[in-house]
């Protein structure tokens, strides 16, 4: 009697698994979106976005990175906005000049353009704000991206006044900005959050506590509502935005999504409706059961592996650093490595506005050339199958970084029989041990533009700046980043920027691997979405169909 | 009763004071900083970054400095959540993490002592196997298994519960991690409370209730679950402080804003004063809940109160 209890109770719940284990690509396609003309809206305009971590800080001077970035596009408007492509589009400024020595920019404001509490936007707020960005005593770490401002490193190293800074209300709505030297992508900095005005008297009334829902006065689409952390951050619509007709969400929800894994389930069970990203690991799975949700679109980054060119055995032996390049099947590592559509690097600059890709020579290779010119530098670098390699990769704790590493190394024993050891270290020590250019050979190495320009990667090569932990230095090729910085013509400065990239691949400091993509789910009745190189959207953009 | 527990919470604070002191130490001595990112910030940055922090300063400055923060009760801003101070944070996750951790040993008494209890009457019968196997299955699965095939099933097939978040704090928020988080507890429940009621039923007051004529019912809940029970209790103590603690990797999984999470994203982040935060705040949660036990303990052997 008790063992057919058992039976009944296993069969009871081994059906009521099976009878409703439906296909979610079966459920999905049961949904009808947008009604029968399918454009009608839905009742509720909430859109629910997977945001990846926890924003750091909603004050628009202290933010980094991505996670807030992407709220404070929702929260605040800068001068200079971009379009649902990324074009740059008018923002808080309708307009603006720039003079003949590409010193000077006139921004002429809209005078539409409210805070949130009902407060006219004036050329002054700008002013305040951008003197804030660089003042010390605000505590920002990425105000130096407003460097190109006059006086703005001074400020910061404590040389002259904040009040020196090279901005100025000329009347309430019309705001000058002065460069130390001309800088053709200042426009595109303007969209950065470093850039956006806050409203004085809150952060006179409230300081550091300016941010909290009841507190904040913003410019954008949207106003804070709800900031609970590390659960959710809820914005909802701002009536005083000037252009809050044409907005069509009302609420937007951030959560953050650290755990990919976690991140794709809500999205499965329909509790968001954008992804900040997909777990890797599934990406098949996902084509074949969520394909039509996928977005798959380039991402303004390159993914590389840096050689210490301090030490041995890469100092001064270009050969080698030739031969580990060519070995590599980078179309092996894109599509089946890493399967997720990144695309196979054979240079340093991904494709960015204005600028003419430069690839190494071996792009136009066939993988047997690429491989026998392997091997032929390989031995004119001094080793051979009796004298082989031994080589480190470090990398920073990642699944991705490590199977991207284990690959690379099989290619390279493969071919050229190099004898490879594996090193992982915690970010924050793998930085450390990284910047340190000690106890590197070949590390991993990535870098995601802060705005879309060449000059944001071509800066980062020259001698002793931020990212450069190879420790290259080519003289020639700052000289002409140099130039191309003080450069007003385009085609020229274009041009520049190509011959320092040429110079760089064929003095060989880094490994190209692949161009980012970027991979995240969208639910169809999401309308409104159009990618661009950059991800930044705004939610103001986006409207919801029914469903 | 009162003078043993001042006696017990004044011999506290040596304690604390050296987990302070260790983790303070530990913490600056990991490599790298809190303002390390891909790219090296200008040194004048750098430098305006460490001074405004007091980074600058000698490490015993420092030290001291802190001491006599956490004196008056300040525990300083975090360095990566900056809006907020480590304070707010802690009185943010906690309430969370105690929620998730009350609401699972609950349920893991609850259940654990039952399955225990007939594993126990029904000793190497069929029912006693399939608890003892699934118990066992229990501990060895690792909740970040257990927790997604959770999710997989009630969230994303059946659509009963939420896969993640905390919503508006609701209850249906926090079953899946309730139930994820006491898994192993349950688990490990049974499999005490299991062993200790065999050697109660064993024993001869046992005996003597059955010769008396008692039904089973009444021998089992008035005479054996009260002695079978101790174990149990001795393990509460600091499985109550492990699972407040502990729930760093459903927190994860689930998205639920506790305290944990706070500690790892503070440990990556070289958040130093948000680690040392949470690890006080965690010293004096164990720290309290073995004086809880303790206390118990000595209420029942008045042996221990001399």
């Amino acid at each position: 009697m008790t063992q057919i209890r058992y039976k009944i109770l296993l069969l009871v719940l081994l059906s009521s698994f099976g009878c409703t284990q439906q296909d979610p690509s079966e459920v999905q396609a049961s949904i009808s979106i947008g009604g029968i003309s399918g454009k009608e809206l839905a009742q509720e305009q909430v859109l629910r976005i997977g945001n990846g971590a926890e924003p750091g800080s909603l004050d628009v001077h202290l933010c980094e990175g991505v996670t807030c970035s992407a709220i404070l596009r929702d929260l605040y408007e800068g001068l200079i906005s971009e379009a649902e492509n990324g074009d740059l589009i008018p923002g808080a400024a309708r307009d603006w000049h720039v003079s003949d020595d590409g010193l000077t920019y006139t921004f002429y404001l809209r005078e539409d353009a409210i805070w949130s509490n009902g407060d006219s936007v004036t050329a002054y707020d700008w002013e305040y704000s951008l003197k804030r960005s660089i003042d010390p005593k605000t505590m920002s770490s990425y105000g130096f991206i407003l460097y190109p401002i006059k006086n703005a490193r001074e400020i910061t190293a404590g040389e002259v006044d904040a009040d020196s800074l090279g901005v100025r209300a000329v009347n309430n709505y019309t705001f000058e900005i002065t460069l130390r030297s001309p800088t053709p992508y200042f426009l595109g900095l303007l969209t950065h959050s470093q850039s956006y005005a806050v409203h004085r008297p809150s952060i006179e009334e409230f300081g550091t506590e300016h941010t909290r829902p009841l507190n904040m006065t913003s410019s954008g689409a949207y106003i804070l509502s709800e900031w609970v952390v590390q659960s959710h951050i809820k914005l909802v619509r701002n009536s005083n935005y000037w252009d809050n007709e044409n907005t069509v969400i009302d609420e937007v929800w951030y959560f953050p999504t650290e755990d990919k894994t976690g991140e794709l389930s809500r999205y499965r069970a329909n509790e968001l409706d954008i992804t900040s990203s997909v777990p890797t690991a599934q990406m098949n799975w996902i084509r074949d059961n969520l394909g039509g949700d996928l977005i798959s679109t380039p991402y303004l980054g390159v993914y590389y592996f840096g050689f210490n060119l301090l030490t041995e055995p890469f100092k001064d032996n270009f050969s080698l650093r030739k031969a580990l390049s060519l070995a590599i099947n980078r179309d092996i590592i894109t599509d089946q490595v890493m399967n997720g559509g990144q695309i196979p690097a054979y240079g340093w600059i991904p494709p960015v506005s204005g600028y003419e890709q430069q690839s190494m020579a071996e792009a136009s290779w066939t993988q047997d050339e690429r491989e026998a010119e392997a091997k032929r530098l390989y031995h004119e670098a001094g080793y051979s199958e009796d004298n082989p390699l031994s080589v480190e990769i470090m990398y920073n704790t990642s699944q991705d970084h490590r199977r991207l590493a284990i690959a690379i190394s099989a290619m390279w024993r493969q071919l050229l029989g190099t004898q490879t050891t594996l090193v992982n270290q915690e970010w924050k020590v793998f930085l450390d041990t990284r910047r340190a250019k000690q106890d590197t050979e070949v590390f991993r190495g990535g870098w995601i533009g802060d705005y879309n320009d060449a000059y944001t990667f071509a800066e980062l090569l020259q001698c002793n700046t931020g990212l450069n932990d190879q420790g290259y230095c080519n003289a020639r090729y700052d000289e002409l980043v140099k130039l191309a910085a003080n450069e007003t013509n385009l085609l020229a400065r274009a041009e520049l920027l190509q011959e320092a990239e040429r110079i760089m691949l064929d003095d060989m400091p880094i490994l190209p691997i692949y161009f980012y993509v970027s991979n995240y789910l969208l639910k169809p009745w999401v309308g409104g979405h159009e990618t661009n190189i950059m991800k930044h959207y705004r939610s103001k953009n986006y409207f919801i169909l029914d469903h | 009763m009162i003078i043993y527990t001042a006696k017990r919470l004044l011999g506290a604070l040596p304690t604390l004071f050296v987990l302070i002191s260790v983790a303070f130490f530990m913490i600056r001595m990991a490599p790298g900083g809190p303002f390390d990112t891909d790219r090296t910030l200008p040194p004048e940055m750098e430098a305006n970054l460490r001074a405004a922090y007091h980074l600058d300063e000698p490490l015993y400055q420092q030290y001291g400095r802190y001491l006599s923060n956490i004196v008056v009760g300040d525990f300083g801003p975090s360095f990566q959540y900056k809006d907020f101070t480590v304070t707010e944070l802690l009185w943010t996750g906690f309430p969370v993490s105690l929620r998730l951790g009350i609401a699972s040993i609950i349920l893991a008494l609850f259940f654990g002592t039952i399955a225990g209890c007939f594993s126990a009457l029904r000793q190497n019968s069929k029912l006693d196997h399939l608890v003892m196997t699934l118990s066992m299955m229990g501990i060895s699965i690792p909740t970040f298994v257990i927790a997604p095939l959770l999710i997989l099933f009630f969230a994303v097939y059946l659509g009963w519960l939420p896969a993640g978040g905390l919503g508006s704090g609701g209850v249906v928020n926090f079953i899946l991690p309730t139930v994820s988080l006491a898994l192993p507890q349950i688990a490990y429940i049974a499999r005490l409370m299991r062993g200790s009621m065999i050697e109660v039923l064993r024993s001869s007051f046992i005996r003597t209730a059955k010769a008396q004529g008692l039904s089973i019912k009444t021998i089992i809940i008035r005479h054996a679950l009260k002695p079978a029970m101790m174990p149990v209790i001795s393990y509460l103590g600091p499985a109550t402080a492990g699972i407040i603690t502990g729930s760093v990797v459903i927190e994860q999984i689930f998205g639920i804003p506790g305290l944990g999470r706070f500690f790892i994203q503070g440990a990556l982040n070289r958040d130093y004063t948000l680690v040392m935060g949470v690890v006080i705040f965690y010293g004096i949660i164990i720290i309290l809940f073995n004086l809880c036990v303790d206390i118990i303990y000595a209420y029942l052997d008045p042996k221990l109160r001399k």
